[in-house]
């Protein structure tokens, strides 16, 4: 109708019209807009587009027929031919046309878009090339040769015990274990830049840090032989370490159990207001359990101190990343959070270092999380009980193993700075591996845990069914000795 | 956790009448069991500032059964925490916040929901002291309300005693009236041990006197509601209150019923049971759990194992149905043990 098509050319007139407003003025609580009106200012852009059109119908004047918004104003409009005065701008908010409680900062279209899958491109923070020098233009962190050289060690001693366990494992000393090649310095660096008060939530391939703490190698070697010298008296599997004094909380299997955890501990902390916050560590695999969606969220909502180091080294046991989460990566994540996240070259020990301490004393002052995607490459199976060559070729293995080694690009940049040289790396080899093997040694000659230690720790105190199951047992072993272990003391 | 022989604190092992207040009332005061629960956590959270509340709608709209109502003003919000909506990862924030030092009490909405929680409690919760060889404590107190209700429906009308009882690590205590609701809370929170109280959504208006002075009770032990020779009925929570009213009706034909609230659900009291069944030599069991693996079966497996020479009938025991709890009123009463079951159940066995 021709009353119709003059409605829609007047209309952005109408935008400004004080009849349009002035009618609407002891109405304006919640302005509507219905998204389905067809756009009939196409020249405007959609954002200026903000009819308050007052949905009763009792302004349609008798006679017209219907129109293709609920609107009363196009025909009332036509009626008037004086111009009316302007009304000022001022307490037009833009916030005030979309106040729904659910969202905080947006404002309303008419045109009808998809948000799209595909997320901002993360970039990699890295500040070393492969070949160990400084990438131009990067500022590198302040490092002294002493720390520098302290998380070099750390990284070869790491390996080195990382090869003697497994293979200890595989002459059968002890069930388990689960090395961390390839992701030495990821783990190692992102350890040497936390303070020894922060708290450790790790996933189970961090010994790394456990090992910057302090634990040493006599101690690693007590909990991998499950005997009575290991702090968790032989409950758990090997490297399931935990130690109170080191703030490296106890390995618990099931994956991003721990990201709860940590959470929960930079919330204590918060509370006690220290200076510390709660650091937990999953690999790319964790970032689809439940824990891992709310425990992000809910270090948002709580503003948490807590850092999130992701190792996303691209495999969960057999499945790559692309059968594990649809998202570009696991920073790009954080956003839907609410949270800050930084995207980092997990090889590159200098970058790793830098990320985790700015985002540490982030994390601390503004009391908040910060997710850390260190991205690197698994070059070792998942763990001893796994061959990961069916799965992966061997061509990435090696490319990754040989060309990509985080220890080598280390060492390069070490060796540039004139702080090291090829013969202390093979002193530092054949010491590791001396002392490695001495603790091994050690462990193995050890007692197994008593058997009382079957039954303490399960509460405060025994409980009298506990005893009750305890002098069962060990009227068992007393009449059949045979049966039972001979190195479990009684 | 206290070995046997150690006494209680305050007000010890008590002589209860019917109604439940003690000998010595009538000063005290008069409150609500939610109230109760509330006086018990207000007084441990002055005491101690690590104690804290975690859960939904817990801070300012003061909990959905108003249990921690008013205390966010007094406490703040960050003891007073409310979370998003995910009790696996609250109850998993709870223990790890244990474990750096806090005094978490976790409150689920609704029993029920706290399946959710299952991975955080039987994995994390009464493991983590086990496995880290004593290192790591966590003195946890998981609270809520389950049972059935009055029309809740299937998934709010959960009894978790049944599941969570065989999670070793854990300690479990049902409360039934004011008085060892605020006894039992306050215990829970001072104990070092992951706790879970039930409570009962329907118990949460029971009115009683409770005394003004401190009292703490103890986790481990049973309460002797009303003491007989006849027959030992042992129950907890909301069937305490429909064994009372079997009893008016079996004391009027002439029972004397011995009737022991256990409230301490993991471990049984033992000792209070045994000697009620040394006396009485006949057990009925009323729970409000399923058949199948409630705390029934457990219990009359125990009570078996130890005093099977002291019994002179075989254990009867009254519990639900196997059955998904049903929305419409009629039938859900009857999945739920009702007064002239009990009593009827009580005439059988003391015919032998």
């Amino acid at each position: 109708m021709a009353l119709i098509r003059r409605a829609g050319r007047s209309l952005s007139m109408l935008k400004r019209s004080s009849l349009f407003h002035g009618k609407q003025k002891k109405q304006r609580q919640q302005p509507i807009v219905s998204p389905s009106l067809p756009n009939l200012t196409p020249h405007l852009p959609s954002s200026l587009i903000r009819l308050q059109i007052n949905t009763t119908y009792s302004a349609i004047p008798r006679g017209i027929s219907s129109c293709s918004f609920r609107s009363s104003y196009i025909p009332n409009r036509l009626l008037t031919s004086e111009a009316q005065p302007k009304l000022p701008d001022e307490g037009i908010d833009d916030t005030q046309f979309l106040d729904f409680p659910g969202v905080k900062n947006t404002a309303f279209t008419c045109d009808l878009k998809f948000v799209s899958e595909k997320s901002e491109e993360v970039p990699c923070y890295r500040v070393l090339s492969e070949l160990g020098e400084p990438v131009d233009g990067a500022k590198l962190p302040q490092m002294a040769d002493a720390l520098a050289l302290r998380i070099y060690e750390n990284m070869i001693t790491l390996q080195v015990m990382d090869y003697l366990f497994y293979e200890a494992q595989r002459q059968g000393r002890f069930s388990f274990y689960m090395t961390c090649s390839g992701e030495e310095a990821a783990i190692v660096a992102s350890a040497a830049a936390l303070s020894n008060e922060d708290v450790i939530f790790a996933q189970y391939r961090e010994q790394g840090a456990l090992m910057w703490r302090g634990f040493d190698l006599q101690e690693f070697a007590h909990q991998c032989y499950s005997n009575s010298a290991d702090y968790g008296k032989g409950r758990q599997m090997p490297i399931h370490y935990g130690s109170k004094k080191h703030n490296f909380v106890t390995i618990s299997s099931p994956i991003a159990t721990q990201l709860s955890h940590a959470v929960g501990a930079a919330y204590s902390l918060k509370m006690d207001r220290k200076d510390a916050c709660a650091v937990t560590y999953f690999g790319d695999g964790a970032t689809s359990e439940g824990d891992f969606h709310a425990a992000m969220n809910f270090a948002a909502v709580m503003e948490a101190p807590v850092l999130f180091i992701c190792r996303n080294n691209g495999w969960a046991i057999s499945t790559p990343i692309t059968d594990q989460y649809r998202s570009d990566g696991v920073a790009t994540k954080s956003r839907a959070y609410g949270m800050r996240s930084i995207c980092v070259d997990g090889n590159d020990a200098l970058a790793v270092y830098s990320a985790v301490k700015s985002a540490r004393s982030m994390a601390i002052s503004e009391s908040r999380p910060i997710l850390i995607e260190v991205l690197t490459y698994r070059v070792s199976h998942h763990s001893t009980s796994d061959d990961s060559t069916k799965y992966r070729s061997g061509e990435e293995l090696s490319h990754w193993k040989v060309m990509r080694d985080p220890v080598v690009r280390f060492r390069r940049w070490l060796e540039g700075n004139g702080w090291w040289n090829r013969q202390k790396d093979t002193e530092l080899q054949s010491h590791s591996r001396k002392k490695i093997i001495a603790a091994m040694m050690n462990a193995e000659s050890m007692k197994k845990p008593p058997l009382s230690d079957l039954f303490t720790d399960v509460y405060d105190s025994i409980p009298t069914n506990l005893k009750e199951q305890e002098s069962y047992v060990r009227e068992a072993v007393a009449k059949n000795p045979n049966l039972y272990p001979s190195d479990v003391p009684l | 956790m206290l070995p046997e022989s150690s006494l209680v604190l305050g007000l010890s092992f008590e002589v209860k009448t019917e109604t439940g207040s003690t000998a010595t009332a009538q000063q005290g005061h008069e409150l609500l069991l939610f109230e109760a629960l509330r006086e018990g956590l207000e007084e441990e959270m002055e005491r101690d500032p690590t104690v804290c509340v975690i859960g939904e709608d817990v801070g300012h709209y003061g909990g959905s059964y108003k249990v921690t109502k008013g205390m966010a003003e007094k406490f703040g919000d960050l003891r007073l925490l409310d979370t998003p909506i995910a009790e696996n990862s609250f109850t998993g924030m709870a223990i790890g916040a244990a474990m750096t030092g806090l005094r978490p009490i976790v409150e689920g909405m609704n029993m029920g929901f706290l399946l959710l929680a299952f991975n955080q409690i039987a994995n994390n919760c009464g493991m983590l002291h086990y496995t880290s060889g004593g290192q790591f404590t966590i003195p946890i107190v998981i609270r809520g309300p389950g049972g059935v209700g009055k029309q809740l429906g299937a998934e709010h009308s959960q009894r978790l005693e049944s599941y969570f009882q065989s999670v070793p690590g854990l300690q479990m205590v049902a409360c039934s009236t004011p008085y060892n609701a605020k006894g039992l809370m306050k215990a829970a929170i001072r104990s070092e041990n992951p706790v879970i109280l039930f409570e009962h959504v329907l118990l949460y208006n029971l009115k009683e006197r409770i005394p003004d002075e401190e009292y703490v009770l103890c986790l481990e032990e049973a309460e002797l509601v009303r003491p007989g020779q006849d027959i030992t009925i042992l129950t907890y929570s909301r069937m305490r209150h429909h064994v009372l009213q079997a009893v008016k009706t079996l004391v009027s034909k002439g029972y004397d019923p011995e009737v022991i609230d256990i409230r301490s659900l993991k471990p049984f009291d033992l000792f209070a049971i045994g000697n009620s069944v040394k006396k009485t030599h006949k057990v009925l069991i009323v729970e409000e759990c399923m058949r199948t693996g409630g705390i029934g079966a457990s219990l009359r497996a125990a009570i078996m194992e130890n005093f099977f020479d002291e019994l002179d009938a075989p254990i009867g025991c009254l519990s639900s149905q196997d059955v998904p709890t049903p929305y419409a009123g009629p039938l859900e009463d009857l999945t739920v043990v009702q007064p002239p079951q009990i009593v009827f159940a009580v005439e059988q066995l003391c015919k032998h």
